[in-house]
C-alpha cells in the first residue's frame, strides 16, 4: 500500500478532510472519494480540458494534480457553479439556450474555464473566448455555439441579471 | 380543423414539430449530475486494467501471471484460458454478412496465442482499485516472439508480402466490385478523360468520453447486467447471449449517459466480454473504463483508403463513366464488416448522373486496430474522390468547377431517381427526394462564387493566397429495418417513451419527447424518455448511420398517435361524444365545448388497466401502451453542398479556413436547433479530417500518435465562421418526412477544403490529392511546383482562370 497523507481543503465552499494516498490524483479524489463525478476525465494527460476545476479561482487540470497538492486550497467544481438547486449560473443557462452542449462530457471543463474568463474579463470579444477555451476539446458542437453562449452570459452578468 | 386535432393552447398535433425546443438532457449535464459510465460506483466494486500488446505482430510463447496474482488487492488475473470455461467460443463473431469475404478474421476475447495489433488485450487484472490493477500489469511477464508486421495496406497485397495473421493464406480479406453501365464504351467515346490518385485518411471517433463497462452479476437471479457506453445496447446483449451461452432473459444491457459515440462505440468489443466474465467469476460488480491511450490503440478507427480513378466526360463535361481501384485498410480483424468500403463506393456516384461505373475495391488486412465506421462511415472518402475528380475535369477543360457540377447533378424534376446499385443489405438505392442543383446554387450565392475571382486577384496583389472550394454530397440515412418505440401512460398519468435507440449526445431523448408531446398535447418535460435499455423493450438496433430520428422517431410518433386515438375512443364512449367533439390538452381528453366532461390521462389509463370482474370499455384493448415497429427498408437520402473559403500562407504552409457555408436538406426537421448542432459538429470533424487528424504508425505498425499532443483535434481557434442554409424536401418514406442529419456535415467538408486549397494555390498549379494535408506537405507541393516552373516557365499561370 502506498504512503498516505492527511489533507484538508475546501470544495465548493465545504470543508473537507481526508487521508489519501499520495499518488491519488485530484480528479480521482473529487470523483471517487467525494463522489463529485461532474468533473470528467477525457485524456488524463492535460490536453482535453474536461477535468478543469478552479483552484483558488484559477483554472487547473485536476488530472495533472495530486490530491495532496490541493491541501489548504479552495476547489470549485462544476457542481459548485450554480447558486442553488433551483437556479443555474448564467453560463449554464446560456449553454442550454445556445445549444452549447450535446453529449455534455466536455461541458464541466468548459464551464469552469469560462467562469474564470468572465470573472477576469466581463466583456470579452469572441476571439478572447476562443482563446480562453483553446485548451478545451469538444467533439460535438464545433465550438461556435459555446462562444455565442459565453457572450450571452457575459452580457447577462454585466447587466446584473441573475440568470 | 377538427376539434380532435386540438392540443394545449388551441394548437393541433404537429405544432411542436419544427420548433427549436430546449433539451431535456441539459440540466443534469450542466450541473454535473449526469451519470456517465465512470460515474457508476457500487459497493464492493472491483476495477479492471488490461495488459495490451506492445507488438503489432507477435507469437506469445508464455504468459506468467503469478507475481501479479500475488499482489495484495488483486482478485484475479485473467487470460483467454481463464475465460474459456464461460464462453461458447473464444471469438467475437460480429461481422455483418457479405458474400465477398475471403477470410474470417474474428477477434478473440483475449489474445489467442498470437497478437495482431498494438493494443490487443492479452490479460486483464481485476483489483480493488484501478491503481492497484495497473501496478499488477507491470508484474505480468509475457514472452513474445515478434513476427513481421504489416504496417501499410498497399504493402499487404504485394506478392510475397508478410502475413498479418500467421495462420491465414494471404492478406486480402475481401474484394468488392461495384459496376453498372457499359464502362468500355463510356471511355471509348469520351471527349476527355481525367485521372486522380488519392489518399484519404480518417482517424478515430474521438468521443471525449472513452469506452467503459460496469458488469453486475446477481447470483440469486443468475442475471448479468452490463452498463456499457455503447451505441448499440441490444446488439451487445445479443452478442453476450451468444458468446456466454446465456438466455437473453438472463442479460440486460443499459447505456448510461454516453459522452459521444461517433461510430467506434457501436462495436462489440473484447473488453465487453472480459468485464462480463470477471463479474460472473468473482460475483462482484466490476468496472473498466478505457483511458485515452487505450482509446488510441484499442478502439476501432477508420484510417486509409488509396484511390486510383479515372473519369470519362463528353465535350460538354457531362460524365460518361467512372472507373478505378480502391484499396482499403481493414485492420487486423473484422470488427464490423465491409460496410465502410461499401459506403465509400456508393457515395461517389450518388449526387451526379453517372451512366457507367466500375470500381474494384480490395480490403487488406494489416497489423493495426480494426477499421469500423467513424462518423460518415466511408462517405467522406467517396465524396472526396468524386469531387477531386470533378475539379480535375474543370481544370483540364478550362471550365468553372461549379458549372461542371451543375451539368452533372441529379435534377429535382428527375426525383425520385433510381440508382443502379443496391445497399449492402440488397435494397435498391433510390434518391427519394431533394433538389441538388438548388442546394449548390444556395451555397454559391451565399459565397458570392462569381465575385470571388476579383477578390482573389486583389488578395494575390497583396501577396495573400485565398481560395474557394465546392463539394456536393448525398448522405445515406435512416438505415432500416426498424427501431421500435413504446409509449405508455400509467395510472398516475405519467407518460414514458421507451426505445432501443441509444442516446450518445445527439439529443435522442429530447427528440422522442418532442414527438410524443406533440401528439399528446403536453410539454416535453412531462415525458420520460428511456433509451438504450434492453429490459425496457425487446428489440433494438442502435445509434449509427444517422438512423435514430428517422426510425425511432417515426415509431415514437406512430405509438403516441395510437395512444392519442385510443384515449379519444375511451373518453368518447364515456361521454357519448364523437371524436370531432373532443380535445386533447393539459393532460386531459375532454369535450371541447364542455371541458368538465372529460378524463385525465391517469383516469383513462385506469379505465383500461383492468378491474377484476369488470369489463373494458367497448372496442379497446387492455392497457394504455402502444409499441410500434415502424419499418423502412429503403434509406432516406439527405443532400447538400458546401463551400469553403481558405487562406494559405505559402511561407509556412498554414491553412486557415475563413468561412464554411453548408446547404442542407434533411426533409422535415423536428428541432432545428439540434439539426444545426449536428451539422456544426460534423463540419468541425470534417475540418479535422481535412487538415489535422492523422493516426500515425511507424513501419512496424507501432502507433506514433497516442495522445492529443500528437494527434490533433480541431479546437475553438480553428473553427471558421459557418453559415448553415436549409432546404426541406420531406421524404415519402416515413410519415413525418424525416431524413437523418448526424453525419452530413462531415461528408463534403474535406473535399470542399481541399478544393479551396487547390484554388488558393492555383498560381503554382499544385494538386491536392490527399486528406488530411499538413503544412509541410503543402510547402513540398509548392516547392515542387516552383522547381517545375523553373524548368518549364510557360504553364505557371495556367491555374488562375
Amino acid at each position: 500500500m502506498s504512503e498516505t497523507r492527511s489533507i484538508s481543503l475546501t470544495v465548493n465552499g465545504r470543508a473537507v478532510a481526508a487521508d489519501v494516498e499520495v499518488r491519488l490524483t485530484l480528479a480521482d479524489f473529487l470523483r471517487q472519494n467525494l463522489r463529485l463525478t461532474g468533473t470528467h476525465l477525457g485524456c488524463e494527460h492535460g490536453v482535453c480540458g474536461a477535468c478543469t476545476i478552479l483552484l483558488d479561482g484559477r483554472s487547473a487540470r485536476s488530472c495533472l494534480m495530486l490530491a495532496v497538492q490541493a491541501n489548504g486550497h479552495a476547489i470549485t467544481t462544476v457542481e459548485g457553479l450554480a447558486p442553488n438547486a433551483e437556479q443555474m449560473h448564467p453560463l449554464q443557462i446560456a449553454f442550454q439556450e445556445q445549444h452549447a452542449l450535446q453529449c455534455g462530457f466536455c461541458t464541466p471543463g468548459m464551464l469552469t474555464t469560462l467562469t474564470e474568463l468572465l470573472r477576469d474579463n466581463p466583456d470579452p470579444s469572441a476571439a478572447q473566448v476562443r482563446e480562453a477555451i483553446s485548451g478545451n476539446l469538444c467533439r460535438c458542437t464545433g465550438y461556435n455555439s459555446i462562444v455565442d453562449a459565453t457572450l450571452q452570459a457575459a452580457k447577462k452578468l454585466r447587466e446584473g441579471v441573475p440568470g | 380543423m377538427s376539434a380532435a386535432g386540438m392540443n394545449a393552447g388551441g394548437s393541433k398535433a404537429g405544432s411542436l414539430i419544427g420548433k427549436s425546443m430546449p433539451r431535456l438532457e441539459d440540466k443534469a449535464l450542466l450541473r454535473g449530475t449526469a451519470r456517465f459510465i465512470d460515474d457508476i460506483n457500487l459497493p464492493g466494486m472491483l476495477h479492471v486494467a488490461f495488459l495490451r500488446s506492445g507488438f503489432a505482430h507477435a507469437r506469445i510463447e508464455r504468459i506468467d501471471c503469478a507475481a501479479a496474482r500475488a499482489l495484495p488487492g488483486v482478485h484475479a488475473v485473467l487470460t483467454l484460458d481463464d475465460l474459456k470455461p464461460l464462453l461458447t467460443t473464444p471469438y467475437l463473431v460480429v461481422a455483418l454478412p457479405s458474400p465477398h469475404f475471403k477470410l474470417d478474421l474474428h477477434r478473440p476475447a483475449l489474445a489467442d496465442g498470437e497478437v495482431r495489433h498494438v493494443g490487443e488485450p492479452i490479460a486483464a487484472v481485476v483489483a480493488d482499485s484501478r491503481y492497484i490493477a495497473e501496478d499488477a500489469l507491470a508484474l505480468i511477464e509475457v514472452d513474445y516472439d515478434p513476427l513481421p508486421a504489416v504496417a501499410d495496406c498497399r504493402a499487404a497485397l504485394q506478392p510475397g508480402a508478410d502475413l498479418s495473421h500467421a495462420d491465414q493464406p494471404h492478406n486480402l480479406v475481401a474484394e468488392l466490385r461495384t459496376e453498372f453501365g457499359d464502362i468500355e464504351q463510356a471511355f471509348a467515346k469520351a471527349a476527355h478523360i481525367s485521372r486522380a490518385d488519392l489518399w484519404v485518411h480518417r482517424g478515430g471517433g474521438h468521443s471525449m468520453e472513452c469506452r467503459g463497462d460496469v458488469a453486475i452479476y446477481d447470483d440469486v437471479q443468475d442475471h448479468l447486467t452490463l452498463y456499457s457506453s455503447t451505441q448499440a445496447p441490444h446488439a451487445a446483449m445479443q452478442q453476450l447471449a451468444k458468446i456466454l451461452g446465456r438466455p437473453e432473459t438472463g442479460l440486460r444491457v443499459i447505456t448510461p449517459d454516453v459522452g459521444g459515440g461517433f461510430g467506434p462505440k457501436l462495436i462489440f468489443y473484447p473488453e465487453d466480454v472480459v468485464v462480463s466474465c470477471a463479474a460472473l467469476l468473482l460475483k462482484r460488480p466490476v468496472k473498466w473504463v478505457e483511458d485515452r491511450r487505450e482509446n488510441f490503440i484499442a478502439t476501432t478507427q477508420e484510417r486509409d483508403q488509396y484511390w486510383s480513378m479515372e473519369i470519362a466526360v463528353d465535350d460538354q463535361a457531362r460524365i460518361l463513366g467512372l472507373r478505378g481501384e480502391m484499396l482499403h485498410d481493414h485492420g487486423a480483424y473484422t470488427a464490423r464488416g465491409l460496410n465502410v468500403a461499401y459506403g465509400s463506393a456508393h457515395t461517389v456516384v450518388m449526387p451526379y448522373e453517372v451512366p457507367a461505373y466500375d470500381l474494384n475495391i480490395k480490403l487488406a488486412v494489416t497489423n493495426k486496430v480494426p477499421v469500423t465506421p467513424v462518423r460518415g462511415a466511408g462517405q467522406p472518402q467517396g465524396a472526396f474522390a468524386m469531387e477531386r475528380l470533378l475539379d480535375v475535369v474543370a481544370q483540364e477543360m478550362g471550365l468553372d468547377r461549379a458549372e461542371v457540377r451543375r451539368r452533372n447533378l441529379v435534377r429535382a424534376e428527375d426525383m425520385p431517381r433510381s440508382k443502379p446499385i443496391v445497399t449492402r443489405g440488397g435494397i435498391d438505392v433510390v434518391l427519394d427526394s431533394g433538389d441538388l442543383p438548388a442546394a449548390q446554387a444556395d451555397v454559391l450565392r451565399a459565397a458570392d462564387w462569381d465575385g470571388f475571382k476579383a477578390r482573389q486577384r486583389a488578395a494575390l496583389a497583396e501577396g495573400r493566397y485565398i481560395g474557394l472550394g465546392l463539394a456536393n454530397f448525398v448522405e445515406a440515412t435512416g438505415r432500416g429495418p426498424f427501431e421500435p418505440a413504446t409509449v405508455r401512460v400509467d395510472i398516475t398519468g405519467r407518460i414514458s417513451v421507451m426505445t432501443g435507440a441509444a442516446a450518445m449526445g445527439q439529443s435522442t431523448k429530447s427528440m422522442l419527447a418532442q414527438l410524443v408531446a406533440d401528439q399528446l398535447g403536453v410539454s416535453m418535460q412531462q415525458i420520460e424518455a428511456i433509451t438504450g435499455d434492453t429490459a425496457r423493450i425487446a428489440l433494438g438496433i442502435g445509434g449509427f448511420n444517422s438512423r435514430q430520428t428517422v426510425m425511432a422517431g417515426s415509431s415514437a410518433h406512430l405509438a403516441a398517435k395510437a395512444i392519442r386515438e385510443k384515449m379519444i375512443k375511451i373518453v368518447g364512449h364515456r361521454f357519448n361524444a364523437v371524436e370531432e367533439e373532443l380535445a386533447v390538452a393539459d393532460g386531459r381528453v375532454f369535450v371541447a365545448n364542455d371541458p368538465e366532461r372529460g378524463m385525465s390521462f391517469g383516469e383513462i389509463a385506469q379505465a383500461v388497466a383492468g378491474l377484476p370482474g369488470y369489463v373494458l370499455p367497448p372496442g379497446v384493448s387492455a392497457g394504455l401502451e402502444a409499441t410500434e415497429y415502424f419499418t423502412q427498408d429503403a434509406m432516406a437520402y439527405t443532400n447538400g453542398a458546401a463551400v469553403a473559403e481558405v487562406e494559405v500562407d505559402v511561407e509556412t504552409g498554414d491553412v486557415r479556413v475563413h468561412r464554411l457555408i453548408l446547404s442542407h436538406d434533411c426533409g422535415q426537421q423536428i428541432n432545428p436547433m439540434i439539426v444545426d448542432g449536428q451539422l456544426m459538429g460534423g463540419i468541425a470533424h470534417g475540418l479535422g479530417n481535412a487538415l489535422f487528424e492523422r493516426m500515425g504508425f511507424d513501419d512496424q505498425a507501432q502507433p506514433v500518435t497516442t495522445n492529443y499532443g500528437e494527434y490533433l483535434l480541431v479546437g475553438a481557434g480553428e473553427m471558421p465562421e459557418v453559415s448553415l442554409l436549409h432546404r426541406s424536401s420531406p421524404t415519402p418514406l416515413n410519415p413525418l418526412g424525416l431524413k437523418g442529419v448526424g453525419e452530413a456535415g462531415v461528408i463534403p467538408t474535406p473535399a470542399a477544403i481541399a478544393s479551396a486549397i487547390e484554388d488558393a494555390l492555383s498560381p503554382f498549379g499544385v494538386r491536392i490529392c490527399q486528406a488530411p494535408i499538413a503544412p509541410q506537405e503543402i510547402l513540398s507541393l509548392i516547392e515542387a511546383a516552383r522547381q517545375n516552373a523553373d524548368a518549364n516557365p510557360a504553364p505557371l499561370a495556367a491555374g488562375m482562370r
